[in-house]
């Protein structure tokens, strides 16, 4: 990696962990909740972003993994750190069975069955057949963790913590997945589903596991949200859930890592923001936002940074003598894309 | 060193006369309290599925208006912080956290929705911020001992369906029930509350038990299965739409039960009039407040106090919806603990002094309804009285039923 | 016998709702290859503007006619104004743009009519025809009217030139344009006419869930199942796919696992027909050619 971008991200990473220290304790747990969905947008971005395959359901992954959370912590008496790995396995295993059914279905089909099993999660969880592990319509309270013994830090801090490292492990993993082999597979797919096979890859296997692997992500998202709220509930996750983990995907930058992190900080810190313009009707500030993003953005919050930088180096004599043929972004795409059926 | 001492022992002292100045004048104050100002945080649905909810927040909002208009609670003004929640648990957390940790109120008040609240409940209580009169009949709200921050406010839906229960062991002892309920918390604690008050009837006597989900367009379909299951009575646990639905969908089909609903959808102006008055004849539920559209209050000067206040704080909302009677009611009781408190605003003392209703009456709950509360008893209002619907208004009838003594 | 053909005729009956939704999302799809989010909003939005002028003063009809002229210019303002910067953008940007519209109008019907429920009237006799106790005349009001409706959109879409030139710019802009079809202007069309269609959807679903801002939502969904059952290419398709929804959830939900999860079991259910026939029942196969 060039030293500019090591120093960026040294510089960013040590900007990530002092915050807690320069904030108080509500905004580092809100803070905690961006990086939250970060994760799950992190999971979803791998699906859709870079596979195609437009999901709307991912709010049921996530209630998946919060729930996995919170049944083992308070009827298993098992340690929160446990149920991350557990809630990941649980959401691949869900979301590469998913994964079967959704080769059939395209674009638009796709995206409402997903629709259709986000609309379906809350009256499952509420249904009186699973209600002695999961509550019922009471839901699950959890114990907030404890930071280990010694360390001089807020329960609030020690799980910013913990969410940032499990965020930046997560990320790290993302990072090596697509950028090698595999990326460019499910990127074919994406853009070429027919030339893809042609070209020997195996389509069935790939959409599944990539379901799969963005269904864990996603889990251990939910797990990480049910530990940091502390409650579960079949309320805390309708439809609306799925919807704002796609505007994050949107908003923070398809087909990008690092914009799954703005999608974060926009989908916990915006609507905060619109009540604070409007307290008569907010949601139609936030829906103003969104509109607003997009037409300015439509490369999300990343793809515009990514074209700053572009810019940027272009200015630059020295290294746009070096740079002569224009880098195809590593993380994004360079022209616009299109989750067309196939 | 001896420069620092100094002024270290400079700020004990000023530190020291200060203590000692407030212990003198006997103000003691709680975080968001000053000489002239209380800060009271709220959550509510205003928007998202419950949204309706959100006129209680509105009318409290404006009760406080005008208490600060008269000159606030011992000279100081309230300043009421709303947040919007969308009846979602996580967003509940996330506002409340923010109005203890951010905007540091004295305490929470109101807050509306059962999940909602569930979500909150010990974080509240390990911080032993006030969680007052919240807005949820859900029988969890009076656990003095174990959560001795936290006090309902409105007649527990447990209660409420007892009352119905033992109304109809008494008088239809060989009815065929059929229950419609909203497949959620505050449905289910009803139908807990109805099973219990029937006791080793309730097998016999339940006919048939349907559900729905807020998110359904109708609930006809469970209607028709209902009326079909050869129920003669109808315990209807819906709230204000579904129950209009409800009403006007078994008067087509030609079903007459006898209907009891339940008092979260009781009112005439949002309920029974959109169902049709006339199909609404005979209902029968428990009241507790006075309900703005019955003619035998509308006389009286609490009503026109009523209406006033309406008119010049609140202008925009329903005159006819029961929700302005019940923000109105439970902001007044509100004022009544703060003006108890005195100077000693500290959070321990305001639970203190809402443990310390003592047959508090307010001009607009019904006549007989008083609230009483005491360490050991967190339930303000358990005081009910059935009424029938007789085409126009709620009839009352029969005696105000004390629910904690006919446990 | 009794039970199950009042649930099946209450089936019906809801489904004539949902077949309208559904006509509307179909309109919007076959104009602009997307999926409307919003058109459930914009329908209840309509309804309220309804509801305005009959609390005005103004007869039924009028005000009904009146509302569709509205919802018709707003559709296409809606597209030329909002839509249109984002036309060429990618299709997870129009569908963010439309889950903002839909934001937007849920909150200004909110702050602007306030959240109580509000009787709607119906344009149909109170009187069941021939007094039965299975249907309402309502209900056979609107199964009849979203006949009409697909009647006139059929015969719009397949016999004017402005509805082959509205297909044509959606399935193919660039041949359309060299053919010399305005394609921005049709897709204006498109979305002022599926306006226009929710519009009505909107006065007829009022009537039996009452008008309030959050009307739509529970609708909406099932008008999407319905349109997908159907085959998002099939206007006939998708209003049988909305009666058919709207039966199978009566009767999933009376006879098969209760209300409790009936939701469930329908969505379960379209997904499994979907498996089958992954472009609805009356969609066409899209064949790619490399």
């Amino acid at each position: 990696m060039p030293t500019g971008r090591a120093l960026a991200l040294a510089a960013v990473l040590i900007g990530a962990g002092a915050l807690p220290m320069l904030l108080g304790d509500y905004r580092t747990f809100q803070l905690t909740l961006a990086l939250v969905y970060a994760i799950a947008i992190l999971g979803l971005n791998i699906l859709t972003g870079y596979n195609g395959q437009v999901s709307l359901g991912h709010g049921a992954f996530y209630a998946l993994g919060a729930y996995t959370a919170a049944i083992m912590i308070t009827q298993g008496g098992v340690a929160y750190y446990w149920t991350l790995p557990v809630a990941g396995a649980v959401g691949f295993g869900a979301g590469f069975l998913f994964g079967f059914p959704a080769l059939r279905l395209q674009g638009l089909y796709l995206a409402l069955a997903t629709f259709a099993l986000a609309v379906a999660t809350p009256q499952i969880l509420k249904s009186s057949h699973l209600a002695a592990w999961t509550g019922g319509v009471q839901g699950i309270v959890i114990l907030k963790p404890d930071p280990p013994a010694g360390l001089p830090l807020s329960a609030d801090q020690w799980l910013y913590y913990v969410t940032l490292a499990v965020l930046a492990v997560l990320l790290i993993g993302a990072w090596n997945l697509l950028r090698g082999r595999s990326g460019r597979a499910l990127e074919a797919i994406r853009d070429n589903p027919i030339a893809a096979a042609a070209m020997g890859i195996d389509l069935a296997l790939y959409k599944t596991l990539t379901f799969g692997i963005s269904a864990a992500y996603t889990s251990i998202a939910g797990a990480l949200g049910a530990i940091v709220i502390q409650f579960v509930a079949p309320d805390s996750f309708t439809v609306f859930l799925s919807i704002t983990l796609l505007v994050g995907l949107v908003v923070g930058g398809l087909a990008s890592i690092p914009g799954a992190i703005f999608g974060g900080l926009f989908v916990e810190l915006v609507p905060n923001l619109a009540e604070q313009i409007s307290k008569a009707a907010p949601w139609a500030i936030y829906g103003a936002f969104l509109i607003a993003f997009m037409y300015v953005m439509p490369y999300g919050v990343w793809g515009l940074m990514r074209s700053l930088f572009q810019r940027l180096r272009r200015k630059s004599p020295a290294t746009s003598r070096l740079r002569q043929v224009p880098a195809p972004a590593k993380n994004g795409r360079s022209k616009p894309w299109e989750p067309s059926d196939h | 060193m001896g420069a620092v001492r100094s002024l270290m022992a400079a700020w004990v002292f000023i530190g020291g006369l200060a203590l000692l100045g407030g212990a003198a004048s006997g103000a003691q104050y709680g975080p968001g309290v000053t000489d002239t100002l209380i800060k009271i945080g709220n959550t509510n649905p205003y928007s998202g599925p419950a949204s309706a909810y959100g006129a209680i927040g509105r009318a409290i909002a404006a009760y406080f208006a005008k208490v600060n208009d008269e000159g606030g609670i011992n000279g100081r003004k309230i300043d009421f912080i709303s947040l919007d929640d969308g009846y979602s648990p996580p967003r509940t957390v996330e506002q409340i956290r923010k109005l203890v940790e951010q905007d540091q109120v004295l305490l929470i008040f109101q807050s509306l929705g059962t999940p909602t609240n569930t979500a909150v409940h010990q974080y509240l209580n390990a911080k032993e911020v006030p969680q007052l009169f919240v807005a949820t009949g859900a029988s969890k709200w009076g656990q003095p001992k174990k959560f001795p921050w936290t006090m309902g406010w409105q007649p527990n839906y447990q209660s409420e369906a007892k009352i119905y229960a033992r109304y109809i062991l008494k008088n239809k002892p060989d009815g065929k029930i059929g229950i419609l309920y909203q497949n959620d918390d505050y449905g289910k604690d009803y139908l807990q509350g109805f099973k219990a008050g029937l006791g080793d009837q309730a097998a016999k006597m339940i006919v048939a038990e349907q559900s729905y989900e807020v998110t359904d367009p109708t609930i006809d379909s469970q209607i028709i299965s209902l009326k079909n299951s050869g129920a003669d009575v109808f315990f209807d646990i819906t709230t204000p739409k579904f129950a209009a639905q409800a009403i006007r969908k078994a008067a087509d089909i030609g079903w007459k039960p006898l209907h009891f609903l339940n008092n979260v959808s009781n009112s005439v102006g949002s309920v029974l009039t959109p169902a049709g008055l006339d199909k609404s004849k005979g209902l029968i539920t428990s009241l507790y407040e006075k309900d703005p559209t019955d003619p035998q209050w509308q006389d009286s000067p609490e009503y026109l106090a009523w209406i006033n206040w309406m008119d010049k704080y609140n202008p925009d909302a329903d005159k006819t919806d029961q929700f302005n009677v019940y923000a109105y009611n439970a902001a007044m009781t509100l004022v009544q603990v703060l003006k108890q408190c005195g100077d000693d605003l500290t959070r321990a003392n305001v639970m203190h002094e809402a443990a310390n209703l003592k047959d508090f009456e307010l001009p607009m709950l019904l006549p007989g309804v008083v609230i009483n509360t005491s360490p050991s008893d967190f339930y303000p209002i358990e005081s009910m009285q059935l009424a029938k619907f007789d085409g126009e208004k709620w009839v009352l009838f029969g005696d105000v039923i004390d629910a904690s003594k006919a446990k | 016998m009794d039970l199950f053909l009042q649930q099946f005729l209450s089936g019906v009956a809801i489904g004539g709702v949902y077949a309208l939704v559904a006509l509307a999302v179909v309109m919007i799809y076959q104009a602009s290859d997307h999926f409307n989010f919003a058109q459930g909003e914009m329908a209840m939005f309509s309804t309220y503007v309804a509801w305005w002028l009959i609390a005005a003063g103004w007869p039924y009809w009028a005000a009904f006619f009146a509302t569709l002229a509205i919802s018709f210019v707003g559709g296409v303002a809606l597209e030329r104004i909002v839509i249109r910067p984002v036309e060429q953008a990618p299709v997870l940007n129009q569908v963010v743009v439309f889950i903002g519209l839909l934001v937007i109008f849920n909150a200004l019907a909110g702050w602007l009519f306030d959240y109580t429920i509000k009787p709607f009237p119906s344009p149909f006799p109170e009187q069941p025809l021939f007094g039965n106790r299975y249907i309402g005349s309502h209900e056979l009001g609107v199964i009849a009217l979203t006949l009409v409706l697909l009647v006139l959109v059929f015969a719009f879409l397949r016999l004017t030139p402005t509805g082959l030139a509205m297909r044509a710019a959606a399935e193919n802009p660039t041949s359309a344009r060299l053919v010399g079809i305005r394609v921005g202007w049709m897709l204006a069309l498109g979305w002022g006419l599926a306006a226009a269609i929710g519009a009505v959807a909107g006065m007829m679903i009022a009537p039996i869930v009452f008008l309030e801002p959050n009307m739509m939502i529970g609708t909406l969904l099932y008008g999407f199942a319905g349109a997908l059952l159907g085959g998002l290419d099939s206007p006939a398709g998708a209003v049988l796919g909305g009666i058919l929804v709207g039966i199978a959830e009566n009767l999933l939900g009376t006879y098969v696992v209760g209300p409790e999860l009936k939701l469930t079991l329908a969505l379960v259910l379209i997904v499994l027909v979907l498996l089958l026939r992954p472009n609805g029942l009356f969609g066409r196969r899209i064949v790619r050619h490399v």
